[in-house]
């Protein structure tokens, strides 16, 4: 079973060299420490930069220089910023190449809940509306399994939506699942995880052809 | 075309209760510090507030918020602040939360002129609910009203007498599109200089959309969440 971490590193796995990313918080901030070594990609922060560089060091922390989680951040080579308007218009028009964001559930078409827990947790949606109806590639990174055990991968979604059909990869402690017109389809299982496990862990209808590799992970 | 007030609270005169007002800055960062301030102290009530934000407990609109000035929020994330969680759930507090790109891009359609603007964001979802959407090339959008701030107030790093400005680093945010928007728009800036002082080149936004503008004074600028990283011998 990965750890949070394990499961940042499997999504670095899918980056490639010149993408765009915008990652959302939590589980996805993590990828950012994985990006693989001579790799060029520019981490896009929808409050208006371009090029998000690590975390200030002590005493250098700049109030006017923050990522969307409003923690300080520093630049890099090459960065830019830009007000609002142009940030939502980048990924709008499809510029970003990669959008990584968690999620309370996903159903078997990709619809995506994580906004709001109706009489719970009313805090907005930020910018994941926009993001979910416009990234050209969407990846989830949450746990397979929510902490009374409940599959967060479902037909239905219980709670309000914050996108639809939009979710192409799921990765979890577990696996790596693809959305598609049949089901989440089983890519790859996490090490030492079997297939009966993930079913398991999996409400919505689960699609496993022929051998299912475990994921490698160095 | 001098655009100079002496400070925030000649800056303010005329915001009266029940009016929408703009406040630029994405959580802490680029708020209008000095205008909070001096509409804490003026005590008008019954407002509407145009942020993405709504402060924290004791910064920020949370200021207001306390004094129970604001009668409605449009916002699109207010995770953070305890006292706007209690009016919201007690019903004192009336709260829109909408997509922030959508929020950014009404804003800007204020200051562009354009009454509406059509968003992919929030399609199928309950902010979509009620409102008129429309197909182009195989996709849905949903139409946005511009919004109708009766004053936008922003903060920017250097402005000069003209009421021109440059922000700076993220601070930028949504103060260039909410400069645009207001009938009237109030300017607070960290260094004012004499109009020629600021290149043409540089320039965020021109004069044009200021209304007002006054040197701000002990700006706190605070920080969230501070994060650091040590450092490696």
């Amino acid at each position: 079973m990965l750890d949070k971490d394990g499961i940042a590193k499997r999504i670095a796995q899918e980056l490639k060299d010149g993408y765009y990313v915008n990652l959302g918080i939590g589980i996805p901030t993590l990828v950012a420490n994985y990006i693989p070594r001579g790799m060029n990609v520019v981490l896009q922060s929808e409050n208006g930069l371009l090029g998000i560089g690590p975390f200030p060091y002590e005493g250098d922390e700049d109030p006017d220089l923050i990522n969307a989680g409003k923690q300080t951040i520093t630049t890099v080579t090459g960065s830019a910023f830009f007000d609002s308007a142009y940030s939502f218009g980048m990924i709008r028009s499809g510029k970003v190449d990669l959008t990584v964001l968690g999620a309370m559930e996903v159903n078997e078409r990709g619809d995506i809940s994580n906004w709001k827990i109706p009489g719970k947790m009313v805090k907005g949606m930020g910018g994941a509306m926009d993001l979910v109806a416009s990234a050209k590639n969407i990846i989830v990174a949450m746990q397979h399994v929510n902490k009374s055990g409940e599959s967060k991968l479902l037909p239905e979604c219980t709670l309000p939506i914050t996108g639809r059909k939009c979710v192409k990869r799921i990765v979890t402690e577990l696996a790596v699942l693809d959305v598609t017109p049949q089901g989440f389809r089983l890519i790859e299982r996490a090490p030492g995880i079997s297939v009966e496990h993930i079913r398991k862990s999996t409400l919505g209808k689960l699609v496993v052809e022929g051998d299912i590799p475990e994921m490698k992970l160095d | 075309m001098n655009k100079v007030v002496k400070d925030a609270d000649e800056a303010i005169r005329g915001i009266e209760d029940g009016m929408t007002l703009m406040l630029g800055g994405f959580g802490l960062c680029g708020i209008p510090e000095n205008s909070i301030g001096a509409l804490v102290r003026k005590k008008v009530k019954g407002l509407t507030c145009i942020s993405n934000n709504a402060g924290v407990d004791d910064f920020g609109i949370g200021l207001m918020l306390k004094q129970r000035q604001v009668k409605k929020m449009i916002s699109s994330y207010v995770g953070e602040n305890a006292e706007f969680e209690r009016q919201l759930l007690s019903g004192e507090l009336e709260v829109e939360l909408i997509p922030q790109g959508t929020l950014a891009t009404r804003c800007m359609a204020s200051g562009y002129g354009m009454p509406v603007i059509y968003t992919p964001a929030g399609v199928g979802t309950e902010v979509a609910e009620g409102k008129e959407t429309r197909v182009f090339k195989g996709k849905e959008y949903l139409m946005e009203y511009a919004f109708d701030p009766d004053f936008a107030i922003v903060k920017a790093w250097k402005g000069d007498t003209h009421g021109n400005l440059i922000f700076r680093a993220t601070a930028r945010n949504f103060n260039p599109m909410m400069a645009m928007a207001g009938k009237i728009t109030i300017a607070e800036v960290e260094h004012l200089v004499p109009a020629g002082d600021l290149d043409p080149d540089q320039i965020h936004t021109p004069g044009i959309f200021v209304h007002r503008i006054f040197q701000g004074k002990n700006y706190e600028n605070r920080i969230e969440q501070r994060t650091t990283r040590k450092k490696t011998a």
